[in-house]
């Protein structure tokens, strides 16, 4: 039962709250080293010139754009079949942070493809993927904020999580297979066996600089969502009793009854 | 900066859209937190406490 | 099984009735398809090289209106309700609905897509392929579709919101129908290899979406 343990939202809140300064903190320093390698230590590329340190901002939120996908799976499975209370708030406040991360990869790779390529947009094998991962979190985003009801929303959105994840390996697959169809040649190739450990280190530095940045803010972000229901389910309280006492001022009178119902759908 | 010869505009955009979307959606978070906080307390001192949830 | 015929036949007959379904869906996709021309120019060598393509993309758009369809109607008069509530399986209703839907508006797209064609200088050698694949490929499309459906079934305006939840998901099936096409025409693949992997991935969907579609029709209907 030690998962159960962490279910309660309080508990949550508390635990939380302890770890997120030392996270904030961490990050921040994993920031600066990772910056700084990737401005001051990292060579230029022989082949790719300063644009290499692109790479540094790029690989990193494209990693988190697929981590934080997987993390919104494993969270579906969470609400869809422990029903833990926390893992539809973990995968709702997921949601925004890995499309913010999933653009930046989209835009960073455009931006290191203009003058790599020659065009600010390419169709390439992992750029196409990557975009339709993007749509993916659109999607997700789009139906949590149709539903006024988050409990509601949690299942809908944790079926559509685990349908978008099974069709992630399939997307990539038929993603590849149409590339080499239409451009047999790869314009460059990142993941040749020769990364130097000058450009190998700060680029992992920048990806653990990525990945603390995301568990720091999907942690605040799921305080925020905690939050939000107590907010939520305090004004239906609040709202309730207003109306109980509405009910029983209006006891005697007449019509004020027959009104109810109609206020209460609205 | 000599790094900035060649390509660095490019470089500066990156890493400037990245600063910009990354800070957004940190101060974003930040915000609503303050608001939640502002409202919760807004709504404990007008009297409606917590009971065990409903359903 | 005797159950998933009727609730075939019962939806089978219920379009029938009210027609216009397929119709509208045919309209659809004939304008979707003569607007391009218009927007790229007559250039008939242009036309012929991207029609299968267009087309495809095209039979996607019009498909893409009719899913709410699969659900609504019976949601909004109840019947739903009952079918959850009754002794089926919520997974064989789910995909019954959905071979209704591919039978009433997905083969009538396909069969009327090589017409549209010519409008495109469609290549005549491209004309069985292309109906081919699309005969294939449209039970993915009703059967993912139906999840989408599903999940936005209680959803006052769901119809934008399923195109942009099922879109991504219909990816793998453009890329792999359009492929066969062009392989069936030029080459340099053959036509089986794209043709076999799109006959998997339908066979696939028409598997496993039921399932996801009947577990959210449960989230939706609680």
């Amino acid at each position: 039962m030690s998962i159960m343990d962490y279910a309660n939202p309080s508990r949550f809140l508390a635990l939380s709250g302890r770890l997120l300064p030392w996270l904030t903190g961490l990050t921040v320093l994993f920031l600066a080293a990772g910056l700084y390698m990737s401005f001051f230590t990292a060579p230029a590329d022989y082949q790719q010139g300063q644009t290499v340190r692109i790479m540094f901002i790029h690989v990193p939120s494209a990693w988190i754009a697929m981590a934080c996908y997987t993390l919104i799976a494993m969270s579906a499975l969470g609400t869809l079949v422990w029903r833990h209370p926390l893992a539809d708030v973990s995968a709702k406040a997921a949601a925004p942070i890995g499309a913010a991360f999933t653009f930046l990869a989209l835009v960073t790779g455009s931006i290191w493809g203009k003058p790599m390529w020659g065009a600010w947009w390419v169709w390439d094998a992992r750029l196409t993927s990557v975009l339709v991962l993007f749509f993916l979190y659109l999607g997700l985003v789009a139906l949590w904020q149709s539903f006024d009801e988050p409990a509601r929303a949690g299942r809908s959105a944790a079926i559509l999580a685990l349908v978008g994840f099974v069709n992630v390996p399939i997307i990539k697959f038929s993603v590849d297979w149409w590339n080499t169809l239409h451009q047999p040649a790869s314009v460059m190739r990142l993941d040749g066996p020769a990364i130097h450990y000058t450009i190998l280190l700060p680029l992992l530095t920048m990806a653990i600089a990525y990945t603390l940045l995301f568990l720091t803010l999907h942690m605040a972000a799921m305080r925020n969502e905690i939050l939000r229901r107590r907010v939520r389910s305090l004004m239906q309280q609040r709202a309730d009793a207003a109306q109980n006492i509405a009910a029983d001022a209006g006891q005697g009178g007449v019509g004020q009854n027959v009104g109810q119902p109609t206020e209460q759908e609205a | 900066m000599e790094f900035l010869s060649g390509h660095g505009a490019y470089i500066a955009a990156a890493y400037g859209l990245s600063a910009l979307v990354l800070g957004a959606l940190t101060g974003w978070i930040i915000a609503e937190r303050r608001k939640l906080r502002r409202a919760l307390s807004a709504l404990e001192a007008s009297g409606v406490r917590r009971r065990s949830r409903p359903r | 099984m005797s159950s998933f015929s009727a609730l075939l036949k019962r939806d089978l007959r219920l379009a029938m009735r009210q027609g216009g379904g397929a119709g509208m869906a045919i309209g659809f996709f004939l304008i979707v398809v003569s607007m391009v021309p218009l927007g790229v120019g007559p250039d008939l060598n242009l036309l012929a090289r991207v029609a299968p393509g267009l087309l495809w993309a095209a039979l996607l758009l019009a498909a893409l209106l009719t899913l709410d369809r699969i659900f609504q109607a019976d949601y909004e008069d109840g019947s739903l309700d009952a079918i959850v509530m009754g002794s089926m399986p919520l997974e064989l209703a789910a995909a019954a609905k959905s071979l209704a839907h591919w039978i009433t508006t997905g083969v009538p797209l396909a069969l009327s897509a090589p017409l549209m064609g010519i409008i495109l200088n469609l290549e005549p050698r491209a004309i069985g392929p292309l109906a081919l694949t699309m005969l294939v490929g449209t039970p993915a499309i009703s059967f993912i579709g139906a999840i989408g459906a599903a999940l936005t079934l209680v959803l006052r305006r769901g119809g934008l919101l399923t195109a942009v939840l099922v879109m991504p998901l219909y990816v793998p099936v453009l890329i792999f129908g359009v492929s066969a096409v062009k392989a069936a025409v030029s080459g340099p693949v053959p036509f089986e290899a794209p043709f076999l992997i799109l006959a998997a991935l339908s066979l696939a969907s028409v598997v496993l979406s039921p399932l996801a579609a009947a577990a959210a029709l449960r989230a939706a209907l609680h």
